[in-house]
């Protein structure tokens, strides 16, 4: 691709080292449990154990008697810190009911590990022994814990709701047209699903430190998060501080994956306790209370139907869901199902649609974003529901996705549910995909193992996905009651000396944003991306910004760069023409240096134009100095990556065990700045997709104790549990910005689940197995082959 | 109770609590937070260091079990402001993205690579089998060893 003005490319396109690295290879980087901070507090959390009970009693007299504890602090003692409880942006309905989320439960723990009582100490060591010796008397209540139980509001989590069902939300554009599609069809598929909950997992756990300013009521925040913006404009909404006297950094950040997209008890608390202390407070998470406070992703239960031909071809898809909320409403929780709810019919092109869903109250740890958040569940839902419905139609599963693709000539889409899809050759990818798995050898490896009998069965599993990222159109938010807009700004200056400088208001964590950006104005410049600094995640430095998250980052944000960039050529142009006395017409760029046409000798090179803006001597009437533009881009549209990911795996007949043997991908994410970082987030996203059909879950008993909140219990694969991926690409540009860029943080994650519950089940086939809840464990699989139900029943 | 060690060739002797772990004696008593903490049940492998050449979950050590010990840190990997050979091989293959498990998974490596001169993939994703990485899917990790592997065998 180009993206110079003079028709040169550049780096843009190019597998360029990543520009952060050297710090994080080296030690040097500091995330915020590295900064050093003279004279800091230490927060310790006393949580509840009880996933439903009322406090009764706090007694921190124990605590507050051993040396060095500072203050200690029930719900209570700090209900006079809060202006507004704990912030939820997206009440999807009007009537959603969002009960009031205090950084400190007063009354009432609703999940374990709610935080009942804070203590302060002189060191975390000792903060720890005091959180431990605090005494709260509880008067313990049932546990709500399972979603369709939940749902009949036999036992309440907020009793003062009468309910638990947070909201109903419906997407059925025409009723008729899904009641005939249903009615004439000659296939049918019904399928429930279940997505288990996930531990998000980043393998930095949260962190916050706030630092009260000597003069003046203002407060530096310091946070492991991915939204230092919304984050500011929050706390100052939730602490009653105005949003002048808060800065908010993220330093360096280890991973998000959607749990650090959020406001969280610990940010407003260590805020308050600064304020109330007059010192500054640092707080850093734990494994455990990450695995119980920080946000969860996934838990749904999805019951969808599909209508189809005698071909297969899709004419209807009916989707319910129940969607666990936990015990709070987070910062996007009830939206998160929204995000898939106009996907569910995945890459093709059906036309009537019917989407509701359910959102429950449970006595258990929040729901909100995770990697994909709402996008890898539907594509779940579609990519297993078309496997089922190839088996009915026997055809094989590249077969019906065949005929379901939307075509090729069919964009820009417009969809039952309302999307426009932007560009996309569905089938390309799945050619691709098909070749470079060798698809049709698999199919003839597994009829001999068959055949043989062999206990190593083998199954190849599907996943074709096309996702909506980008977030996203200011408007279109505004039609989901979402709080916010969905812009990105970025300001770019050439330096007096000729370098450049990129302030955005994205905030990268792990993305490599400062290399990309900076390869985008490398190009635009004919610099080089090292004499490109690009300023990101502070709010004194950075003013504007929606931050990271949804795959947005690239094509807001880096669009936002790349616009800014243009504009600042625009008005290079105008003083270089001014200076050489031409017409703007007349200059053409070439490798950084505006040139007269025809006159090679007259030049003047940006870093020049730079100077002469900066000291402004002599500049056209009316042109204000410096070199410098802002914009702020509202994308018109979603983009919507997609691709096709193969799954091979090979299933132990004898113990059940399930091992990923190889993987490939195609993903089309339109044109790539640097395929190198593109790679890379396709490689992590689909590890994690795979971890959640093999491995991970959150485990709650009935009495709403997480039993997996150690690594231990959870299991995060290793390298050892996984093979080298083979990862190949199609280019369809996106219409929807100019450098026709789509997104990737988390295609890899949506597509890798369905691919690999498909294989699972595909081996499983000669046994009759037609459904497996996820993860697909030995114990889940080796009873499948014998036949052996849930209930444990033959 | 007092230590002294050596700490990336340099003698470190302090007073610390009996209870403190290596790792908060490295971040905070020394003042090198390269080693980070990810976990709390020796899991993840992200405060890995090298003791006496071999690598050790930070976490998992007392201070006081360091005594007399030479334990080497991501800070003491470099030379004269060169990256060891294994941080190169990191940077170019793009085996880190947020760079948390990074200094970790370099320790983990350079003691993998002093008892496998050589390794197969199977020996690389097994050898580093104890540290977690939530970012990179390890391909690039293990692309990345495996040719600081190849590339040391070759100077031989």
């Amino acid at each position: 691709m180009t993206v110079t003005d003079s028709g040169v490319a550049g780096v843009v396109g190019t597998p360029m080292a990543r520009r952060e690295d050297p710090a994080l290879l080296s030690g040097e980087a500091r995330f915020v449990d590295d900064l050093v901070v003279p004279g800091a507090l230490h927060v310790g959390l006393v949580r509840s154990p009880h996933a439903n009970a009322r406090i009764r009693s706090v007694d921190s007299s124990a605590a507050l008697a051993l040396p060095g504890v500072v203050a200690a602090f029930s719900g209570a003692d700090l209900r006079d810190e809060w202006a507004q409880p704990l912030p939820c942006a997206w009440p999807v309905t009007e009537e959603m009911l969002n009960p009031a989320h205090l950084p400190v439960a007063i009354e009432h723990a609703r999940y374990v590990g709610d935080a009942v009582a804070v203590v302060v100490a002189e060191s975390a060591y000792v903060a720890e022994d005091a959180a431990a010796a605090v005494e709260v008397d509880y008067d313990v209540l049932p546990a709500v814990v399972d979603l369709e139980d939940a749902a009949t509001d036999r036992a309440l989590v907020h009793p003062d709701l009468s309910t638990n069902i947070a909201y109903t939300w419906e997407l059925t554009p025409d009723p008729g047209a899904v009641e005939r599609a249903f009615a004439d069809a000659t296939h049918t598929v019904s399928e429930r699903y279940v997505q288990q909950r996930l531990i998000p997992e980043a393998m930095e756990p949260r962190g916050v430190c706030v630092v009260p300013q000597p003069f003046g009521d203002e407060y530096t925040v310091y946070s492991a998060t991915q939204i230092p913006h919304i984050l500011r404009v929050m706390l100052a909404l939730s602490l009653g501080v105005a949003e002048t006297r808060l800065r908010v950094i993220a330093p360096a950040v280890g991973g998000g994956f959607g749990s650090k997209l959020n406001v969280y008890a610990e940010e407003l608390l260590c805020a308050a306790l600064a304020r109330r202390l007059h010192r500054p407070v640092r707080w850093t998470e734990d494994r455990t209370e990450n695995a119980q406070a920080t946000v969860q992703g996934r838990g749904q239960i999805q019951h969808i139907e599909l209508a189809a031909n005698g071909d297969g071809k899709i004419a209807a898809v009916r989707v319910r869901l129940l969607a666990d909320m936990g015990a709070y409403l987070q910062l996007v929780t009830p939206g998160i199902p929204l995000l898939g709810a106009f996907i569910y019919h995945g890459a093709y092109d059906v036309p009537a649609y019917s989407f509701s869903c359910r959102g429950v109250f449970t006595t258990k740890t929040p729901t909100d974003a995770y990697r994909g958040a709402g996008r890898p569940e539907a594509t779940y839902a579609i990519e297993r529901a078309i496997d089922a419905l190839a088996r009915k139609v026997g055809v094989d599963p590249a077969e019906i996705r065949r005929r379901n693709f939307i075509a090729p000539d069919a964009f820009p889409y417009s969809s039952a549910p309302g999307l426009v899809f932007d560009s996309g050759n569905y089938e390309a990818t799945m050619a691709k995909a098909l070749e470079l798995a060798g698809y049709g050898d698999l199919r003839v490896e597994q009829r001999a193992r068959r055949a043989q009998g062999s206990s190593r069965l083998l199954g190849v599993g599907l996943s074709s996905y096309v996702e909506m990222c980008g977030l996203a159109p200011s408007r279109v938010l505004a039609s989901l009651n979402y709080s916010a807009g969905g812009w990105e700004s970025a300001t770019v200056r050439i330096l007096p000396t000729g370098k450049a400088q990129v302030v955005t208001g994205t905030s990268p964590h792990g993305q490599g944003h400062v290399t990309s950006w900076s390869m985008i104005v490398a190009d635009k410049f004919g610099m080089s991306p090292d004499d490109v600094e690009v300023l990101h995640s502070d709010t004194a430095v950075s003013p504007h910004g929606m931050d990271t998250y949804g795959s947005r980052s690239l094509s807001v944000g880096g669009t936002a760069v790349f616009l800014a960039a243009g504009r600042v050529l625009d008005k290079a142009r105008t003083i270089a023409a001014h200076q050489l006395e031409v017409a703007e017409e007349d200059l053409e760029l070439a490798g950084g240096t505006f040139v007269v046409k025809g006159s090679p000798e007259r030049s003047m090179a940006l870093g020049t134009i730079a100077f002469e803006a900066f000291t402004a001597h002599n500049l056209p009437d009316g042109l204000e100095p410096t070199l410098e533009a802002g914009v702020t881009w509202d994308p018109p549209n979603f983009t919507f990556p997609f691709g096709t990911h193969v799954a091979v795996v090979e299933v132990d007949q004898e113990t059940g065990r399930v091992d990923l043997v190889r993987y490939v991908a195609v993903d089309d994410c339109g044109e790539q700045v640097n395929p190198l970082i593109v790679e890379g987030q396709v490689h992590g996203g689909i590890v994690q997709g795979v971890a959640q059909a093999l491995w991970e879950e959150a485990v709650y008993d009935n009495d709403g104790n997480l039993l997996t909140a150690t690594l231990t219990d959870y299991l995060v694969p290793s390298a050892a549990e996984v093979p080298s991926l083979t990862v190949g690409r199609t280019i369809t540009p996106s219409p929807t910005n100019p450098m026709g860029v789509k997104g990737v943080g988390e295609t890899g994650t949506i597509a890798a689940t369905p691919a690999v519950m498909n294989a699972v089940i595909d081996a499983l086939a000669p046994f009759g197995v037609r459904d497996l809840d996820m993860p697909a464990s030995p114990e889940r699989v080796w009873d499948a082959i014998r036949g052996i139900d849930k209930e444990g029943r033959a | 109770m007092r230590v002294r060690l050596s700490v990336n060739g340099g003698s470190q002797e302090h007073e610390v609590e009996p209870r403190l772990l290596l790792v908060h004696y490295l971040r905070e008593v020394v003042g090198l937070t390269g080693t980070n903490v990810g976990c709390d049940t020796s899991s993840c492998g992200a405060c890995t260091v090298l003791m006496d050449g071999e690598s050790v979950k930070s976490c998992t050590v007392l201070a006081v079990q360091a005594d007399g010990t030479e334990v080497t840190t991501i800070e003491g990997m470099a030379r004269d402001g060169v990256m060891h050979p294994i941080q190169e091989a990191f940077r170019e293959h793009h085996a880190l993205q947020c760079g948390y498990c990074t200094p970790g998974m370099v320790m983990a490596a350079a003691s993998l690579l002093e008892e496998h001169r050589n390794p197969t993939e199977a020996e690389v994703r097994e050898g580093l089998e104890g540290n977690l990485c939530r970012c990179t899917g390890y391909h690039n990790i293990v692309k990345a060893v495996l040719a600081a592997g190849s590339a040391r065998e070759a100077l031989v």
